[in-house]
C-alpha cells in the first residue's frame, strides 16, 4: 500500500539529476545551492539559474517547509493532494502531500519530508510531504 | 519597426462540428483551412506561409504535404492552447517583412473522439524534459495546475467561488445564442458552486469543455486584404512571452499576461479603456480572473468583483467577453482553444456576431490566451485588433 493510495511512476534520473536520485535511494534529500549568488534552487541545475554560475552545491536539505497552495484532485480514486511547498531553504517545489487529512489541508501548513516509494524495480523514491504533528 | 497596420486578418472559420469520430484529424484541418480561405475570398494558390502548433498531427511538414501547399515562410510556434494568437503577430511580422502575402494558420483536434481527458488524467509527456521529471511522479493533470493558482489567489486576495462561477454565467448566457455550442443551457451561481468538486476549489462547471473541430484564420497584406470584399480587420499590437517556476521563486497569482498586455498596449498605441470586446482563454474560470487583471482590467486582487454580477455579458455588464460562449460552453477543439478565441473577436469587430451578443460599434478588440500548464510553465499571447 503506498502511501499515496496510488501508485507513484518512478522518476527519470538523467546525468544531471543523477546524484539526486542516488541520494533519495539512501534517503537523503539534496538540493542545489550557488556559492557565487548564495542562492538555493529547486529544482536541481548544475548552473544556477540565477546568475549561471556553474559553482553549484549539492547541500542536504532541511527536509521542513510550509505549504504555499494544494489542491485536492476529486476526480481520482482516491483522491490525493498536489501542492507547492516553500522549503525552509526558500524554493517552492511542486510536490504531494501524504498521510494527511485532506479535508484539513491549508495555506502555511507546516509539512515535512517523507520519501515515498515508486512502482519501478529497484527505483528511487521521491521526495513527498507530510503536516508536521499528523 | 511595429506591426502596428502591417496585416489584416481577412479570413476566419470555426468548424461547426463539436464530435468527429467520422472524420480525421488532418482532415478537420482541411476543412477549417478550406472554410477560412473561402470566408476570406480568396484561393488556395494565394496561401504562401502556413502556421500550426502542437495540435497538427505529424507537425508542420505533414500537414503541408496533406494539404498539398506549397509556401514560402512556415512557423511552428508552440507555446500551448495560446499558440495560434501569437502566430497572428508572427504572420504579421512576416509580412511587414516581405517573406509572406497571405498567412493560413490553423488548429484542430478531436480529443472528444478519442476520449482524452486531459484535464482530470495525468498524462506523462516528455518525461525526460528537465523540468517535467520533477513533476509526473506527483500526477498534475491540467485541472490541478489550475486549481493551484485559484487557491492562492483566494488566499491572498479573498477571491470567492461565488465571484469565479460568475464567469461560467455569463459564458453561458451567451452560448445560449451558438446553436453549435456543447452547453447552451444558462447556469446560475449556484448551479457552479453545488457542480461535483474537480480540484479545490475548481468545480466541473468552472472547466472547459472537450469537444472535437477547429478553426482557421488568414492574414494578409493590406493591400490584398483592401481589395477582398470584406470587413476590415487589423492588427494592432502584440505581446507574447512565457511564464515558468522561476528557480523556485514561482508566484501564482499572476500570469503572463502581466508581461504581454503592456506591450501589445504599447505598440497598438491604446488605451485598456478604449477596449470593447475581449476574447479571453477560458479554460477553466480562474484563468479568465488572472488575465483581466494583468492585463489592466482591474486592479492585481479585485477580479472577483470585477467578474460578479453580469459585468462580463453582452448588453448587460461593462466588459463583453467570449460571446460565443468560449470554451466553458462553446468549442475547445484539440484540447487548445487559441483559434477560437481570435475567431470571436474577427466576428465582433465584422458585426457578424450574433446579433443578441453583438457589442454595438464594436471597433477595437483584444484577444488573449494563456496556453500550457498555469502552475508550472505556461504561454502567454495578447492581440489587439482594430475595425478600420
Ligand atoms: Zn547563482
Amino acid at each position: 500500500m503506498q502511501p499515496t493510495g496510488r501508485a507513484v511512476p518512478a522518476p527519470h534520473p538523467d546525468a544531471e539529476s543523477q546524484p539526486f536520485w542516488d541520494a533519495a535511494a539512501q534517503g537523503r534529500f539534496l538540493i542545489k545551492r550557488c556559492t557565487s549568488c548564495g542562492e538555493a534552487h529547486w529544482f536541481p541545475r548544475t548552473l544556477c539559474p540565477f546568475c549561471w554560475s556553474d559553482k553549484t552545491e549539492w547541500i542536504e536539505g532541511s527536509g521542513t517547509g510550509t505549504i504555499y497552495s494544494w489542491t485536492v484532485m476529486h476526480r481520482a480514486k482516491p483522491p490525493y493532494a498536489v501542492a507547492y511547498v516553500e522549503l525552509a531553504e526558500g524554493p517552492r517545489m511542486l510536490t504531494n502531500i501524504v498521510e494527511c487529512d485532506l479535508d484539513r489541508l491549508h495555506i502555511g501548513q507546516q509539512v515535512e519530508l517523507v520519501f515515498t516509494p515508486t512502482s519501478g524495480e529497484d527505483t528511487p523514491p521521491v521526495p513527498m510531504f507530510r503536516p508536521i504533528g499528523g | 519597426m511595429t506591426i502596428r497596420g502591417a496585416a489584416y486578418i481577412v479570413g476566419a472559420f470555426e468548424h461547426p462540428t463539436r464530435f468527429a469520430p467520422d472524420k480525421s484529424h488532418a482532415q478537420l484541418h482541411a476543412e477549417v483551412a478550406a472554410g477560412a480561405i473561402a470566408d476570406a475570398g480568396l484561393s488556395k494558390a494565394d496561401i504562401d506561409g502556413y502556421f500550426c502548433s502542437g495540435d497538427a498531427p505529424g507537425g508542420l511538414q505533414s500537414l503541408l504535404n496533406y494539404l498539398n501547399l506549397e509556401v514560402r515562410h512556415v512557423d511552428s510556434t508552440d507555446i500551448g492552447g495560446v499558440s495560434p494568437i501569437v502566430q497572428v503577430a508572427h504572420a504579421a511580422e512576416a509580412i511587414a517583412l516581405g517573406k509572406c502575402n497571405v498567412a493560413l494558420i490553423t488548429l484542430a483536434g478531436r480529443p472528444k473522439a478519442d476520449d482524452v481527458r486531459t484535464g482530470t488524467t495525468p498524462r506523462i509527456r516528455h518525461a525526460a524534459a528537465p523540468d517535467v521529471q520533477w513533476e509526473y511522479p506527483y500526477a498534475i493533470p491540467t485541472a490541478v495546475s489550475y486549481a493551484l493558482a485559484a487557491q492562492r489567489h483566494m488566499y491572498e486576495f479573498g477571491t470567492t467561488s461565488e465571484q469565479l462561477a460568475w464567469i461560467k454565467v455569463a459564458a453561458s448566457h451567451h452560448a445560449q445564442h451558438n446553436p453549435n455550442a456543447v452547453l447552451r443551457d444558462v447556469v446560475t451561481v449556484e448551479d457552479v458552486v453545488n457542480s461535483p468538486m474537480v480540484a479545490d476549489p475548481l468545480h466541473r462547471l468552472d472547466c472547459c469543455v472537450i469537444s472535437d473541430g477547429g478553426g482557421a484564420v488568414i492574414v494578409a497584406r493590406p493591400e490584398i486584404a483592401r481589395k477582398l470584399n470584406r470587413p476590415l480587420v487589423r492588427v494592432l499590437g502584440a505581446g507574447e512571452t512565457t511564464k515558468h517556476q522561476a528557480g523556485g521563486k514561482i508566484d501564482l497569482t499572476y500570469t503572463g499576461a502581466a508581461r504581454t498586455g503592456p506591450i501589445a498596449f504599447a505598440e497598438a498605441g491604446v488605451a485598456v479603456s478604449d477596449i470593447k470586446y475581449v476574447s479571453l482563454y477560458d479554460s477553466f474560470t480562474i484563468t479568465v480572473l488572472l488575465q483581466l487583471e494583468d492585463l489592466g482590467f482591474c486592479a492585481k486582487g479585485k477580479g472577483g468583483a470585477f467578474v460578479a454580477d453580469g459585468n462580463l455579458i453582452s448588453g448587460v455588464g461593462r466588459l463583453p467577453f467570449n460571446t460565443d460562449g468560449g470554451g466553458l460552453c462553446n468549442n475547445h477543439p484539440a484540447n487548445r482553444g487559441g483559434i477560437t478565441k481570435i475567431i470571436e473577436a474577427v466576428r465582433q469587430l465584422r458585426g457578424e456576431a450574433h446579433p443578441a451578443v453583438q457589442v454595438a460599434n464594436c471597433d477595437l478588440a483584444l484577444v488573449h490566451g494563456t496556453g500550457g500548464q498555469l502552475a508550472t510553465r505556461h504561454g502567454s499571447g495578447t492581440l489587439i485588433l482594430e475595425r478600420e
